[in-house]
C-alpha cells in the first residue's frame, strides 16, 4: 500500500479541523472493507488520499438511539451486527436487517457500517434503496455547522456523493416507523452470498388503519443506473391503492423497469436487468406489505 | 508524523507491543511484523477469508484492519486454537473429515468455525454455510468442510 498517515480524533471539531486542512487528501474510515482495498489497489480514484481519519472513536459516530416517538439514529461508522444483534432494531425495522445481514459475509458485517457503505456510494450498494425506502435524513457536519439532507439526494454519481471534501456524514435518521408500516431489500446474484447485487430492490409502504389502503409507498433500485434510483411513478402507481391489488403492484414493477438505466457487464445485460427490476419490485412490494399488516418474512 | 507507531495489543491472551506504519494491514503486521504465519494471505481484497481472526470478539478479515487499529483490542488467531493439550476439536474434526488438502484455507475456516460454535452451539447445515461464506476454498468443494464444523459441534456438545 502507498504511505497513508492514520489519525484517530475522538471529536467531531477534531476529525472536521483534519478535514478542512487535508481536503482532498484525506478520507474518513469506518470499517474501512472498501477504503482500505481502494488505498491499496486504485488509490488514484480516490485521489491519492494520504491521511485515514478513523471516525470509530467520534461518539456521534457510533449513536445507535431509538424511541417510538423520534425513530432511529444510526451512527455512520455503527458495524452490521451491531444492527441485526440489535432486537430493538431487528424488531422495528427489518427491512434495514435485510441490508446489514448481506452485506458481504460474516467477516465484513464485523466491520463495514451502513454509514460506509452510502459514503463509499457505489450504485450496487445494498444498503442505500433500503434506507431510501426508509425515508432517511442524513446529518452531515463540516465547518459551517451541521445540514440534514434526505437519503435520495447523497449520491451523485457511481462513487460520487454530495459530501464537499471538509464534511463527514455523522448518522442516518430513521423515522419512528407508524403501525402498518413495512419494508424490504432485495437482490438477485448468481450466488447465495457474498456477491455484488445485479438488481437490488427496496421497498416501503405505508398502510391505513385497516390495511386496506396504501397511504404511501417507495421503490428504490440498485445497481441499475449510475446512482440509486428512487422510483416516482412506483409511489403513484401504488398510493390510494388496496395493497391487495396485483394491478397495482404490477404498475409499480413495470415503473421500476422503466426508471432503470442499466449498463450492459459481465453480472447481466441491459434488458436482463431492468426486466429484474419489475420481477424484484413486485415480491419486495409483496413482502413489505406482509411487514406491514405484522406478517413475518425470513430475512434470509 | 512519524514513520512508525507504537502499538499495544492482546493477542491469543498475551499482551504484545509492536511497531508499524499505518499502512500496514493486521495481517502484515502478525505476518511480517510479528512473525505469527498462521493467517494467511490470500486475495487481500476481503474476498476469500483467508486472514480470518477474532477481533473483540468477531471474526474480520486482517486484511482490512490496519495494524494500527489493533491498539487496545484483543486478537485471537488460529495459533492460539490448539492448547499445549493438544487440538481443538474443530481442528481434529477437519483432520479425521479431511476437510482440507492444500491447508491455505483452513486457518480462517477453523477461526471462522470456532466463533460460531461459540456463538451457537449447534448450527444447521444452512447456518454454517452462511457463516462460512466468507471463506473459500478451491480444494474441497466446502461438503467436508461442512461436515467437519458439525461433526465438532456434536464433539464439543
Amino acid at each position: 500500500m502507498k504511505w497513508i498517515d492514520f489519525a484517530n480524533p475522538t471529536t467531531l471539531d477534531e476529525a472536521i479541523r483534519l478535514l478542512s486542512e487535508h481536503g482532498e487528501k484525506a478520507r474518513v474510515m469506518a470499517g474501512g472493507t472498501d477504503l482500505i482495498v481502494q488505498l491499496r489497489v486504485s488509490p488514484e480514484r480516490i485521489g491519492n488520499a494520504d491521511l485515514v481519519i478513523d471516525g470509530k472513536g467520534i461518539p456521534e459516530l457510533n449513536e445507535i438511539s431509538f424511541s417510538k416517538e423520534e425513530g432511529l439514529t444510526l451512527g455512520a461508522s455503527v458495524p452490521c451486527y451491531k444492527i441485526y444483534q440489535n432486537p430493538t432494531i431487528a424488531e422495528t425495522y427489518p427491512g434495514l436487517i435485510d441490508s446489514a445481514s448481506l452485506i458481504g459475509g460474516i467477516q465484513i458485517q464485523g466491520r463495514a457500517s451502513i454509514g460506509g457503505n452510502l459514503c463509499n456510494g457505489t450504485p450496487s450498494a445494498d444498503s442505500i434503496p433500503t434506507l431510501i425506502a426508509h425515508n432517511v435524513v442524513c446529518k452531515i457536519v463540516g465547518p459551517g455547522g451541521t445540514r440534514e439532507v434526505d437519503v435520495e439526494d447523497f449520491c451523485t454519481g457511481p462513487s460520487r456523493t454530495i459530501l464537499e471534501p471538509n464534511e463527514l456524514l455523522v448518522s442516518l435518521h430513521f423515522p419512528a416507523p407508524p403501525k402498518g408500516f413495512g419494508a424490504r431489500y432485495i437482490r438477485f446474484i448468481p450466488r447465495n452470498e457474498m456477491d455484488i447485487a445485479v438488481a437490488g430492490v427496496g421497498a416501503s409502504v405505508q398502510l391505513d388503519e385497516k390495511n386496506s389502503v396504501i397511504k404511501s409507498a417507495r421503490v428504490a433500485l440498485a445497481s441499475v443506473g449510475p446512482t440509486p434510483i428512487l422510483v416516482n411513478e412506483a409511489t403513484s402507481a401504488l398510493v390510494g391503492k388496496s395493497p391487495e391489488d396485483e394491478s397495482a403492484i404490477s404498475k409499480a414493477g413495470q415503473a421500476a423497469k422503466s426508471a432503470a438505466t442499466p449498463i450492459n457487464d459481465m453480472r447481466g445485460t441491459v434488458e436482463y436487468r431492468k426486466h429484474l427490476c419489475d420481477v424484484l419490485t413486485r415480491r419486495a412490494l409483496n413482502a413489505a406489505i406482509t411487514r406491514a399488516k405484522g406478517g413475518t418474512i425470513d430475512v434470509h | 508524523m512519524s514513520t512508525k507507531t507504537h502499538v499495544q495489543t492482546k493477542i491469543n491472551g498475551e499482551t504484545v507491543d509492536f511497531l508499524c506504519e499505518p499502512r500496514q494491514s493486521l495481517l502484515e503486521v502478525l505476518r511480517d511484523v510479528l512473525q505469527m504465519t498462521g493467517s494467511k494471505e490470500g486475495c487481500n481484497d476481503g474476498n476469500c477469508g483467508a486472514c480470518t481472526v477474532n477481533m473483540d470478539g468477531r471474526i474480520v478479515d486482517s486484511c482490512l484492519v490496519l495494524g494500527v487499529e489493533a491498539a487496545g483490542s484483543e486478537i485471537n488467531t488460529i495459533e492460539g486454537v490448539a492448547t499445549s493439550d493438544g487440538l481443538h476439536p474443530i481442528q481434529q474434526a477437519f483432520l479425521e473429515n479431511a476437510a482440507l488438502q492444500c491447508g491455505i484455507c483452513t486457518p480462517g475456516f477453523i477461526v471462522a468455525s470456532k466463533a460460531l460454535l461459540e456463538a451457537e452451539p449447534n448450527p444447521s447445515e444452512e447456518r454454517i454455510r452462511l457463516w462460512l461464506a466468507g471463506n473459500l476454498c478451491r480444494c474441497t468443494g466446502y461438503d467436508k468442510i461442512v461436515r467437519a464444523v458439525m461433526d465438532a459441534a456434536q464433539k464439543m456438545a
